[in-house]
């Protein structure tokens, strides 16, 4: 057959549906291309270049090895074992009585769980509030589910101090209010925040809280670095506000708990009025999730559950390790003329690239934002991989936050030689 | 202080797009068979392990720390480049691993992301009865509308010994249900749970009408791999004109027994599977690394033994098919007239000759519900209502008839023989 010139083959008719109009591009793809093309080290994306814990590992190897079962399909909602786990921990955390059957959907990796909540819950007319800058995939999400973006930002607060920290990074209370109109069905918060690091505090929350009761508006809290706090920062799940619980969907992640993020397993947790139509999201979409690493995630949440709050918890010793990490970095950072901003949590830190006066004449990045570029520049130049932070905005407000790159501290390696 | 919920919220109703999809078929059966007293013939999963290199692959997978974590989102690698080696083969066409194969989460996935992409409100979609339960409300939930056509069986077939090759679609039936409004077709070889193998000839009838009325075809080929004796699986994708129209899903899950790993894979033009990795990229991103990087090895593994006895492929078909026929003839003993299957690992038995009166159980039920349910208690044997798997109208067609499936150990069939040998017997 002759190779056809025509962009769909012999197919004359408009193939693609609308749902998936303006959410192709994605800047994952388009980086961790270039990081690979380049062989550049990869402070970009975010996983760890440590292999996961021993005794989780270990679980896999057990589950792997354990009979057929754990091969074939399992209860598609959530591996039994791992609800009934998942349930015994948070409702501990949350001091309520958390349902393993009704109140918790087990999902691909927190990415899944987002998008089953969105499908489920958001209608084309549906406004959702989202906090910039916020996880990329959020606002194309909303997107798909044919809803509108209502964004809001965090601002650096008046009077800083020379050294930036992410607890500078604030909501104003008059925005925030506004933003809520009847048309709102939900607010998305991240906590601790990627790409920030901001953990939001007691009387942040309260604040979003009150207004989610007062226009009854579901609150979607993407929490999947909830164990990696610094500086005795504490992690408050805003489910366990008053109020809060009967119109929450918290979201967490086995891969950022136990430093496996290829093992893709996630899960949505909330009330059974609400977790009933993500699983009806869920059931007409993947059916069900892996067993085995299901199977594992169970053994390692027990264990974690038995050693909670001790110096043995992997969600000690985890954030730990990290906290010095985060420090070394941010001090490289500053030597070579970069001002970071020492996050509270998570896998990330931002830092503002303004004060290098770098030439970036490279003509194929002339049109994109600074950020962008400069990113761009380290791959090919220095062989060092970030992401640009204006990537976590929204195309309105790119022009404005054009000046920082963030890094994963989330590695082994020694920094300082990177640069 | 507990704040009591007092009347449910507005804002936490369903969205439109799931409206009424909540209910199915596996949850309500597969509780009830999860009783160990049961023999379960029910859900489609093996009992059988998977092969040992699959395993040890997934083993030395998983001691790799790279292996741990994020792949490449569209399908790893190694998983892609396999897949493509395997497929380029079979399709006898080079197939470039990273535009024209998506790895999905399960066939189920793949499924989605095609009906995601490619179908929305004002698209009909036409589906062959009796079809896989998920395509009805994956087309629903796209805002397309399902048009449905049944395969019938011949008149000219003998009463004693069917196979599923004597269920067809009629010709001028198909061709009616064609119009300008249909987006795609979907067809399902071999199928479940009848087990036909759709043959070249009728395969062709369908592309015709695909390139005539400028359509889609959505093949799902998930048991291409099982195919019995003096039977072939044909890939309507190698049909002329039929590639750039194309969309065929396969699975890890039913080529290496391991339907808990849900990997399964969309292979097509770029033009295709660009759409469905958009959707694949706002919905989950990426598939588990260590799964996939075993898969990848298990199908190299595989692709140099193509063609001989050893490779999994092959004998696996062969192992199926000695269940597959002693299966039948458990049935027949018993009275009930099974379906023989030239594919997959699924077999259904009409049990009208039975007679068995279920008035007891009511009328809000089609006839399988209510035997299926009575097996169940009375027989503790556990098969799935094939009428689960088709629309209202055809409901009289198929309730007579129930799904059995045969990828199970030899011990399980010894029990089910026992109860099938003495059914009679009370």
């Amino acid at each position: 057959m002759i190779f056809s010139l025509i962009m769909q083959g012999n197919m004359s008719r408009k193939l693609h549906a609308r749902r998936i109009e303006g959410i192709d591009k994605n800047i994952w793809v388009e980086f961790s291309q270039l990081a690979a093309d380049y062989k550049a080290v990869n402070l970009g994306q975010g996983f760890p270049d440590f292999s996961p814990p021993h005794f989780i590992q270990e679980a896999f190897c057990k589950a792997l090895n354990g009979g057929f079962s754990k091969h074939q399909y399992t209860r598609a909602f959530g591996h039994p074992n791992l609800v009934k786990i998942l349930a015994k921990f948070f409702s501990r955390i949350v001091g309520r009585e958390i349902d393993p059957m009704e109140d918790i959907l087990v999902s691909v990796g927190a990415y899944q769980a987002l998008f089953c909540t969105f499908q489920a819950l958001i209608d084309e007319g549906d406004e959702v509030i989202i906090v910039e800058p916020f996880f990329d995939c959020y606002q194309p999400m909303v997107m798909m589910a044919g809803g509108t973006t209502c964004l809001l930002d965090l601002r650096l607060k008046e009077g800083c101090g020379p050294v930036l920290s992410s607890a500078d990074w604030v909501l104003s209370p008059e925005e925030l209010a506004s933003k809520f109109s009847p048309r709102t069905k939900a607010i998305v918060i991240n906590t601790p925040n990627n790409p920030l690091g901001k953990v939001y505090q007691q009387e942040e929350l309260h604040m979003i809280a009150d207004l989610c009761i007062k226009h009854d508006v579901i609150c979607i809290s993407d929490e999947v670095y909830e164990w990696l706090t610094y500086d005795g920062t504490k992690h408050v799940k805003i489910a366990s506000l008053p109020g809060m619980w009967e119109r929450t969907v918290t979201i967490g992640s086995a891969g950022k708990t136990f430093s496996a993020t290829g093992w893709k397993v996630g899960w949505a947790m909330g009330p059974g009025h609400i977790l009933k139509h993500l699983k009806t999201v869920h059931q007409n979409s993947v059916y069900h999730c892996a067993t085995a690493a299901q199977e594992a995630v169970a053994v390692g949440s027990q264990r974690e559950y038995d050693v909670f709050g001790t110096e043995g918890s992997y969600f000690q010793q985890l954030p730990k390790h990290l906290h010095e990490k985060r420090l070394r970095l941010a001090d490289c950072l500053k030597s070579v003329g970069l001002k970071p901003v020492l996050p509270q949590g998570g896998y990330f830190m931002i830092a503002d690239i303004s004060n290098l006066n770098v030439d970036l004449a490279d003509p194929s990045t002339k049109d994109e934002p600074y950020d962008y570029r400069f990113v761009k520049w380290l791959i090919k130049e220095k062989g060092l991989a970030t992401i640009p932070v204006s990537a976590f905005f929204s195309p309105e407000h790119k022009d404005e936050f054009q000046k920082y790159i963030r890094f994963c501290f989330v590695k082994n390696g020694m920094f300082c030689s990177y640069f | 202080m507990r704040t009591s919920y007092k009347m449910a919220s507005i804002k936490h109703k369903n969205t439109k797009r799931i409206e009424g999809l909540d209910k199915n078929v596996w949850v309500a059966f597969t509780s009830v068979a999860a009783d160990p007293s049961i023999v379960n013939l029910g859900q489609g999963y093996p009992d059988i392990p998977p092969p040992s290199y699959v395993k040890e692959g997934l083993a030395q997978a998983a001691m790799v720390d790279r292996l741990n974590q994020y792949t490449r989102g569209f399908g790893h690698p190694t998983l892609v480049k396999a897949l493509s080696k395997v497929y380029g083969k079979v399709y006898d066409r080079q197939l470039d691993p990273f535009k024209e194969i998506l790895v999905t989460v399960g066939g189920y996935g793949s499924l989605f992301s095609t009906m995601q992409a490619l179908v929305e409100e004002g698209d009909e979609v036409i589906i062959i009865e009796p079809f896989f339960d998920c395509y009805v409300p994956m087309v629903k939930m796209a805002g397309g509308k399902p048009v449905l056509i049944p395969l019938r069986l011949k008149s000219s077939s003998a009463a004693s010994s069917v196979s599923s090759a004597d269920w067809v679609l009629d010709q001028e039936e198909l061709a009616s249900k064609f119009n300008s409004k249909t987006k795609a077709i979907i067809i399902n070889t071999p199928n479940n749970p009848i087990g036909k193998i759709f043959s070249r000839s009728e395969l062709q009838a369908i592309a015709d009408l695909c390139i005539k009325h400028d359509t889609l075809c959505i093949s799902d080929e998930v048991y291409e791999w099982l195919v019995y004796k003096g039977h072939e699986h044909v890939k309507i994708a190698t049909l002329p004109g039929m590639w750039d129209r194309t969309i065929t899903i396969g699975s890890a899950g039913k080529t290496f027994s391991v339907t808990g790993w849900k990997l399964g894979w969309s292979i097509g033009p770029e033009h295709l599977i660009k759409h469905l990795q958009t959707v694949m990229q706002n919905s989950l991103y990426t598939c588990p690394t260590p799964l996939q990087e075993a898969v990848g090895q298990g199908l190299l593994r595989d692709f140099e033994l193509m063609g001989k006895p050893d490779c999994y492929f092959t004998s696996l078909a062969l192992e199926l098919e000695g269940k597959r026929d002693r299966m039948a003839a458990m049935l027949r003993q018993t009275g009930m007239t099974p379906v023989v299957p030239e594919g997959g690992y699924f077999m259904i038995a009409d049990v009208t000759a039975l007679n068995q009166d279920l008035s007891h159980m009511g009328d809000d039920e089609p006839y399988d519900y209510k035997f299926v349910k009575w097996m169940i208690k009375e027989k503790k044997l556990a098969s799935i209502p094939v009428t689960a798997f088709v629309g209202e109208d055809s409901v009289k067609q198929f309730e007579k008839y129930i799904r059995l499936c045969f990828i199970k150990q030899e011990s399980t069939l010894d029990a089910a023989e026992a109860i099938l040998k003495s059914w009679n017997k009370d």
